[in-house]
């Protein structure tokens, strides 16, 4: 069942999925990608691993349980929107910061961590439902 | 006035960490503070008694006229003060009582929230703020009843309560919307002036009905009155609270604050005046059905709230009267006999009347504190509650519709009480002394204060009282009477017709309690218990079991289990309701321009037709999934031409999980067997081909509409902007809609953990089966 060709590729395609995964993310704003997109891409590449190694590997590569990653994410999200209250406005009201690093003009926003937390909602729910099939067969 | 509620309120969340560093002492820490309240109210009483109201408001939801309104007349003033007062003797009282106690923390949290919600009730000025706070009443009751958790008829008793006076607060709330509709206003100061205007409505009744629905099973008036008596399974500080100053008297109070505005009509007066006449009568021997003296006293309770109900029906002004000394005079000695009862179990270990005897000799200060209440109780010279027992005879006799009636059901009911009164206060104490099952001695000073603080303001105020009939009394009977009068009252009326009755009535009672043991024994008693007592249980024990009955044969109905018959309900519900709207509201065009569909176009909808085919008539699981996965990717192909790069990714990204999970999932599928053409796909196929038909429509439907481009114009005009972000897409979706975002991801996040403990819980059985 566990084929090597399988465990040898899905090494480096498990590399370039994520890195694929954060830059769809991290695009998203501009260009086709997000927090949602992301996420399924992210989660695409530990589905790829679980088939070649089997879930008790995958989740040491995680190190996260799944189900932590979507907490974290609901409370990234809900977070995020709370630092505009402090600032005198509504919830969930966009505040950006525009440094220049390098000579580029970075647009750093709470969205950012809004879609970050959108990100680990989706690959942890998928991650879940998943792994608890995989171990549950 | 509202910062007296809230520090209660606090004060409750802070007993139980309290508990943990005080120990012993948190109830002489925790009754300062209803002490302090108590004190306060105690400083407005020249203001209060020259009719003077306070008033305070605080928006809430003020577009609905729903305030944090407050405000403190003759009539919430002396319920402010009883509540905070006796409150204070029953924090106490529970600190010696329930010493000790594992769960005493908790106790003070659920008394404390239970104290400052029963003020909220009488405080308010708005309806629906009342109500909140009449509902918090019955939640706190119910952790209150069922303090002992691990007993069932405890848990049962709280449970009752919860459901009989909980359901009678929504009726409450009902009528407080319909008062709001014909009054114009939901706060009650306002509504006061409106009487004729809501009395006059065609809304009447059905307010009055409802109001006094909420008010009848609150104050347990006939034939609500079975949960009262079951409610004594609290530990006995609570029922001593319950029963005296708060709970039940919330329907008294709210009988009395709303006489202004609904009494005076024949319908009022008589339904108040016969139930509260046979609540009397019946909770009044009822009590002597019994020989626990906690039960009794519950009996002597419903005896109460049905004079009171009756008093505040009659309206007249020795009524009102009547009803402000009476609720005072009740509360005394009801707290205190309460409090009593509970240190005689305390102290013995029994509380059945026949098993105890000559306690006086043991317990001298209980002893005194229990014939002071006792006396009163019994409306003897010169306690308090014999001026209430002489203005309700007169009252009785002013009734003049039906006088004869009253009187009588007025002097039986006494004659009873006063037995009652010998019974848990007189014999316990009096005679020889019998073998206990715990040996008694006198209780701490936090037990008996109470009982003899109580008893001794009812002998107090008998003796004196001028010191609230012109003030208190007056001030409460004028805003339960709805308008200014002022009474004196005095221990000696003269040789009259109320006095002789009173006479009478000692003399019953007297002969009543000598020969109560054959009396309660007699047939005639127990079939009395049966048709007052145990019936009206019993309907409720019926009812409930016909809702659990109804509940489990809708689900049956309903719930069928097969995710098959829920889809199909979903989908044919849509394609009724949505198709119905769609044809009556809007028209479907004929699609026209069939030419510019390319080609290549007409090879993606024939390849999703054909995905859609083959995925129907497989015969595995895996062609099924797999032609379902190409019809996906058609799909996304369809959102890539018409330049939909985010959607069409998602899409993608979403069939390729789906396929993996459909894979790993496939172990556990049944195969699939293509079923011969019958009933059931003929049904399957009428609702699919409705539903894709539907959309179909829907979608032509949708596209001949001008839709109004603002919205999309703005998002593409402040995108970069204001948000940063060129994608509109993504910047609706974490920025302008971030809220919707956040909701979709927090229910993905339950579903994702609702699905995680379903595979758990059903594979876990599954091998569970397989070991055994």
């Amino acid at each position: 069942m566990k084929s090597l060709i399988l465990k040898t590729v899905s090494v480096l395609l498990f590399a370039l999925l994520l890195l694929i995964s954060i830059f769809l993310f991290v695009r998203g704003h501009n260009e086709p990608g997000g927090g949602f997109i992301g996420g399924l891409v992210g989660a695409g590449a530990f589905v790829l691993f679980i088939i070649a190694y089997g879930p008790a590997d995958a989740r040491r590569v995680l190190r996260f349980d799944p189900k932590s990653l979507m907490g974290w994410g609901l409370f990234f999200a809900a977070v995020s929107g709370i630092i505009s209250l402090l600032f005198g406005s509504s919830y969930l009201t966009g505040l950006w910061l525009t440094p220049v690093v390098f000579g580029n003009e970075l647009h750093l926003g709470t969205p950012l961590i809004f879609d970050m937390g959108v990100y680990l909602v989706v690959m942890g729910f998928t991650l879940t439902v998943i792994y608890s099939l995989e171990e549950e067969s | 006035m509202f910062v007296s509620i809230l520090s209660i309120f606090a004060l409750a969340f802070l007993a139980p960490v309290l508990q943990k560093y005080l120990k012993g002492n948190t109830g002489y820490f925790l009754a300062l503070l209803p002490l302090g309240v108590f004190t306060y109210f105690l400083s407005l009483f020249p203001t209060i008694t020259d009719g003077e109201i306070i008033r305070t408001s605080i928006p809430w939801f003020s577009g609905l006229d729903v305030n944090l309104s407050f405000f403190l007349d003759g009539l919430s003033y002396l319920f402010a003060l009883l509540i905070t007062g006796i409150g204070t003797l029953i924090v106490l009282y529970a600190s010696g009582y329930l010493k000790g106690h594992k769960f005493l923390g908790r106790f003070y949290l659920s008394l404390l929230l239970f104290m400052a919600s029963m003020l909220g009730v009488v405080l308010s000025d708005n309806l629906i703020t009342l109500f909140v706070f009449w509902e918090l009443t019955s939640f706190t009751s119910y952790l209150l009843i069922g303090f002992n958790h691990e007993n069932p008829k405890s848990r049962r008793s709280a449970l009752q309560a919860l459901l009989v006076t909980g359901t009678g607060g929504l009726a409450l709330l009902a009528g407080a919307v319909l008062i709001g509709i014909a009054g114009g206003s939901l706060e009650i100061s306002v509504l006061l002036t409106e009487g004729d205007v809501i009395r006059d409505h065609v809304l009447y009744l059905p307010i009055m009905i409802l109001v006094l629905a909420g008010a009848f099973t609150k104050s347990a008036q006939f034939p609500f009155h079975f949960w009262l008596p079951n409610a004594m399974e609290a530990p006995t500080p609570v029922s001593a609270y319950l029963h005296s100053a708060t709970m039940v008297k919330a329907g008294i109070y709210l009988m009395a604050r709303m006489n202004p505005i609904l009494g005076g009509t024949d319908p009022w007066v008589f339904t108040l005046t016969i139930i509260g006449a046979l609540t009397m009568v019946v909770g009044a021997w009822l009590a002597l059905c019994y020989t626990d003296l906690k039960q009794v006293l519950a009996y002597s309770t419903i005896m109460a709230l049905g004079t009171l109900t009756m008093l505040i029906g009659m309206g007249h002004p020795h009524a009102v009267e009547a009803a402000g000394l009476f609720i005072i005079g009740h509360s005394f000695y009801k707290g205190g006999l309460f409090m009593v009862a509970g240190t005689i179990d305390h102290e013995t270990g029994t509380r059945d009347a026949r098993l105890l005897g000559g306690l006086a000799k043991l317990m001298p200060i209980t002893a005194l504190g229990a014939a002071l209440a006792a006396l009163s109780m019994a409306g003897i010279i010169p306690f308090i509650n014999f001026i209430a027992k002489e203005l309700v005879y007169e009252a009785a006799i002013g009734f003049e519709a039906i006088a004869i009636v009253m009187i009588v059901f007025a002097v039986l009911a006494n004659i009873a009480v006063v037995a009652s009164a010998g019974i848990v206060a007189i014999r316990p104490f009096y005679g020889e002394i019998k073998e206990t099952p715990k040996k008694a001695h006198e209780a701490p000073w936090a037990m008996w204060i109470g009982p003899a603080t109580l008893g001794g303001l009812s002998l107090l105020l008998g003796l004196l009282p001028w010191l609230i009939d012109e003030s208190l009394i007056s001030a409460t009977a004028s805003a339960i009477g709805g308008e200014t009068t002022v009474f004196e009252l005095a221990l000696w009326h003269g040789f009259n017709l109320a006095l002789g009755l009173s006479v009478l009535t000692l003399l019953a009672g007297v002969l009543v309690y000598f020969y109560w043991d054959p009396i309660r024994e007699s047939l005639v008693m127990r079939s009395f218990n049966t048709a007052f007592s145990t019936m009206p249980e019993n309907g409720y024990d019926h009812t409930v079991s016909g809702m659990l009955r109804f509940a489990g044969w809708q689900t049956r109905i309903f719930q069928s289990g097969y995710l098959r018959y829920y889809i199909g309900t979903m989908v044919a519900v849509m394609v009724i309701a949505v198709g119905y709207t769609l044809f009556t509201k809007a028209s479907v065009p004929w699609p026209v321009g069939w030419s510019e569909v390319a080609y290549y176009e007409w090879v993606l909808a024939a390849l999703i037709l054909l995905a859609s085919l083959a995925a129907i008539r497989a015969e595995t699981s895996l062609t099924a999934i797999v032609s379902l996965g190409a019809l996906g990717f058609s799909v996304a192909l369809i959102f890539i031409l018409y330049s939909a790069p985010d959607l069409a990714l998602t899409q993608m990204l979403v069939e390729t999980l789906t396929v993996i999970l459909f894979a790993l999932v496939l172990v556990h599928l049944p195969n699939l067997k293509p079923e011969p053409f019958n009933t059931g796909t003929f049904r399957d196929a009428v609702i699919a081909i409705s539903a894709g038909s539907l959309m179909t429509m829907l979608m032509l439907a949708a596209l001949s509409f001008d839709l109004d481009p603002f919205i999309s114009e703005y998002y593409a005009e402040n995108s970069y902007s204001m948000a940063h972000g060129r994608n509109i897409v993504n910047v609706i979706l974490v920025d302008f809609r971030a809220l919707d975002t956040l909701g979709e991801v927090t229910v993905l996040a339950v579903a994702g953990l609702g699905i995680f403990a379903l595979i758990k819980l059903y594979m876990g059985d599954q091998k569970k089966e397989n070991t055994k």
